[in-house]
């Protein structure tokens, strides 16, 4: 097969593989007798088309930047981190945990110890699937979807036995305090002049953006993203140049765990302000399709959760005013993830074809 | 706890362990072939939704299993094409048909009805029904073993009796055809079977086709026997349920009967908090035992309760030496 030039395997690939995926979820509205082009201008004056609807478009896409690049740094690692859900679960709750201790006296303050919460805990979710993968080899896919499970069974518990308060009938944390709440888009200078009515993103889109680069550095600047990309590529040749496998696989899954558990800030402290049952509402699954469509790069994974916050918020409108189920947006997930995850190869070997084709188009041209 | 109230969780235990099983078995062949398969649960749901549709509009249960067993191979063709013909990472396209299965099914099932994303109730003929196995009546009275032929064993819908028959059937033809051994073969050591001369592609297509089949089965029974039609999400993690019996197993269709039950009592347990509490005298969170099939899959794959090693070849897609 023919090696693909590197701008058509960075652009090119991705591109045509959401062409693919577009064109599948085009077929599948016919199908239903809707009209596609119908469907899209809904999405895209919903998602894109008021300073209202980028609020929440934005706000998904937070959410989806941290998970994204949970799923990129395992990735890495060669570690598949399918707990991205389970992880922002109990994320939330180290959110919920340290919002309800304490009656924070200032938003910066809560927000930095909510931020290492948040942290903590969704690094604690992963740290079990990744020390039985590092040291017992038990495969961290199963052990991740099972953690997502017992979490989700844990999340119900705490919720209805543990935080909820005396005399409230729906399972919910108690409203975090006046002190612990962040400010929105439309509560900060500048983007206030963009966002003039409430809406739910908030600052926390500045730490994704941030953390967005951190990973970058991290990955491609330090020792230990050499580390974490040398053990993913070939773990034999790791191993022979002296990195510890069981301490990378540990380290990167605790940075993934962290960082999916860091995407509660968005939704739990920045939006409901409480936690709520099933609080990351699939967030950390998109995870992976954003990390595959932004070819595990922190660069691609902000432009591809921008892309999927876009689909998120169109999709919800797409529920609000026309017949189309709002679970369109699964059906795109899911044809998003086959198409960039596990049809690339289909998609390199067209490629493959016409670019071989142009090649020898060119040779006899010359010859 | 009576006699009575435990005859009624081993009734419920059979048939919440069912689908379970079917799904077990279907992950068995797929995976003994060599390819990982985590889209059990996407091809379960898009069974049942098809079960619960075609069922509805033609009021025939076994229509409805036809039909489902028709959109689950649909999922295990896209998979062995994902996995197999492009190589691609099976995992991954496990993931991607779950999602597809999660939201299609919402979907066509709400152009077809508008109800929400449901299929209509089925009644009648439109359900696979309970069938009395032969002397369950008169023996009836028989102490003991009499409530427990006629309460547990007998009373349950055809596909019960159809997954139970299933198992000796696959350890059959695993173990003691020549299709079987090659099937192990190709998930262990694909390159000696094509040495040998056979398709691994061949074999693997077929693996993947079996599952789907049973896959099929097992979608069925949720919206035709177990429930009376499709809803959202309906199965529930099942599929994945069934996946972490088959590790609990060791890909083994026998073990794999015992690990469904014992998933299956786990569901039917977790169905009468008030029983549990009863019996080890401490109140059991409802949640604690929901999760529990997952907390011993997890110790399962810690080897701590016995060491389980997948085919050796499993999920890795193979490439013909040129």
């Amino acid at each position: 097969m023919d090696r693909l030039p590197r701008w058509a395997d960075v652009v090119l690939v991705p591109l045509i593989s959401l062409v693919f995926a577009a064109i599948i979820s085009a077929l599948v509205l016919l199908v239903i007798g809707q009209s596609p082009v119908e469907a899209f201008k809904v999405m895209v004056d919903g998602a894109l088309g008021s300073a209202y609807g980028w609020g929440y478009t934005l706000y998904y896409a937070t959410s989806f930047i941290f998970t994204g690049l949970a799923v990129t740094v395992a990735f890495h690692a060669g570690l598949f981190n399918i707990g991205g859900e389970g992880q922002a679960q109990l994320g939330g709750l180290g959110v919920a945990l340290v919002c309800l201790s304490l009656p924070w006296p200032h938003w910066t303050i809560a927000l930095a110890a909510a931020t290492a919460g948040a942290a903590l805990f969704g690094a604690a979710w992963a740290l079990i699937p990744a020390y039985l993968q590092a040291k017992r080899g038990s495969h961290i896919v199963i052990t991740t979807i099972m953690f997502n499970y017992i979490a989700a069974a844990l999340m119900v518990y705490v919720l209805v036995d543990v935080l909820r308060p005396v005399g409230q009938m729906d399972p919910a944390s108690a409203r975090f305090p006046e002190g612990a709440q962040l400010p929105a888009l439309n509560d900060l200078p500048l983007f206030n002049l963009i966002f003039q009515k409430p809406v739910p993103a908030n600052i926390t889109l500045l730490i994704a953006l941030v953390m967005a680069v951190v990973i970058w550095a991290m990955l491609w600047r330090t020792r230990l993203g050499y580390q974490i990309r040398a053990f993913g590529k070939s773990e034999a040749a790791a191993k022979y140049a002296g990195i510890n496998p069981v301490r990378i696989t540990i380290i990167a899954m605790l940075i993934s765990g962290a960082l999916a558990g860091m995407m509660s800030i968005n939704n739990v402290m920045g939006e409901a302000e409480r936690l709520l049952q099933n609080s990351s509402e699939g967030a950390g699954f998109i995870g992976i399709a954003v990390a595959l469509m932004g070819r595990n790069h922190p660069f691609g994974v902000v432009l591809a959760a921008l892309l999927f916050g876009f689909l998120y918020q169109g999709g919800a409108e797409l529920g609000l005013w026309t017949s189309i189920p709002i679970e369109m947006r699964i059906v795109v997930q899911g044809l998003v993830i086959l198409f960039t995850g596990a049809l690339d190869m289909m998609v390199r070997m067209i490629l493959g074809r016409i670019f071989g084709m142009v090649r020898s188009a060119r040779a006899m041209r010359t010859a | 706890m009576d006699y009575a109230t435990l005859l009624q969780i081993l009734d419920t235990t059979l048939r919440l362990a069912t689908p379970l099983l079917l799904a077990c078995l279907a992950g068995l062949y797929s995976e003994r072939a060599g390819i990982f398969d985590i889209g059990l649960e996407g091809k379960m749901l898009a069974a049942a939704m098809s079960a619960g549709a075609v069922a509805a509009l033609t009021g025939s249960a076994w229509a409805g299993l036809l039909a489902g067993i028709g959109a689950s191979m649909i999922f295990a063709a896209l998979h062995g094409i994902a996995s197999i013909t492009f190589r691609g990472n099976q995992l991954i396209s496990g993931v991607a048909l779950n999602f597809l299965a999660s939201g299609i099914t919402v979907l066509i099932a709400q152009a077809l009805f508008a109800q929400g994303g449901r299929t209509p109730p089925l009644t009648g003929d439109a359900r696979f029904n309970p069938v009395t196995l032969p002397g369950a009546e008169a023996l009836r009275d028989v102490p003991v073993i009499g409530p427990l032929y006629y309460e547990v064993i007998s009373g349950h819908s055809v596909l019960v009796y159809l997954a139970l028959l299933a198992v000796p059937l696959t350890w059959w033809v695993l173990f003691r055809t020549r299709f079987g051994l090659r099937l192990r073969a190709v998930g262990e050591n694909p390159a000696a079977v094509d040495t040998a001369g056979v398709s691994v592609v061949g074999l693997r297509f077929a693996a993947v086709g079996i599952t789907g089949i049973l896959c099929g089965i097992a979608g069925a029974y949720m919206a035709t026997a177990l429930q009376a039609g499709f809803g959202r999400e309906m199965t529930a993690g099942r599929g994945y349920i069934a996946l972490a019996a088959l590790i609990f197993a060791k890909w083994r269709p026998v073990a794999a009967l015992w690990a469904c039950l014992l998933f299956g009592f786990f569901q039917a347990l977790a169905l009468r908090p008030d029983v549990v509490e009863a019996v080890v005298q401490v109140k059991v969170p409802v949640p604690l035992l929901d999760a529990l099939p997952y907390i011993l899959t997890v110790l399962v794959l810690a080897g701590f309760v016995g060491k389980a090693i997948p085919p050796r070849a499993g999920g890795e897609p193979y490439v013909k030496e040129r």
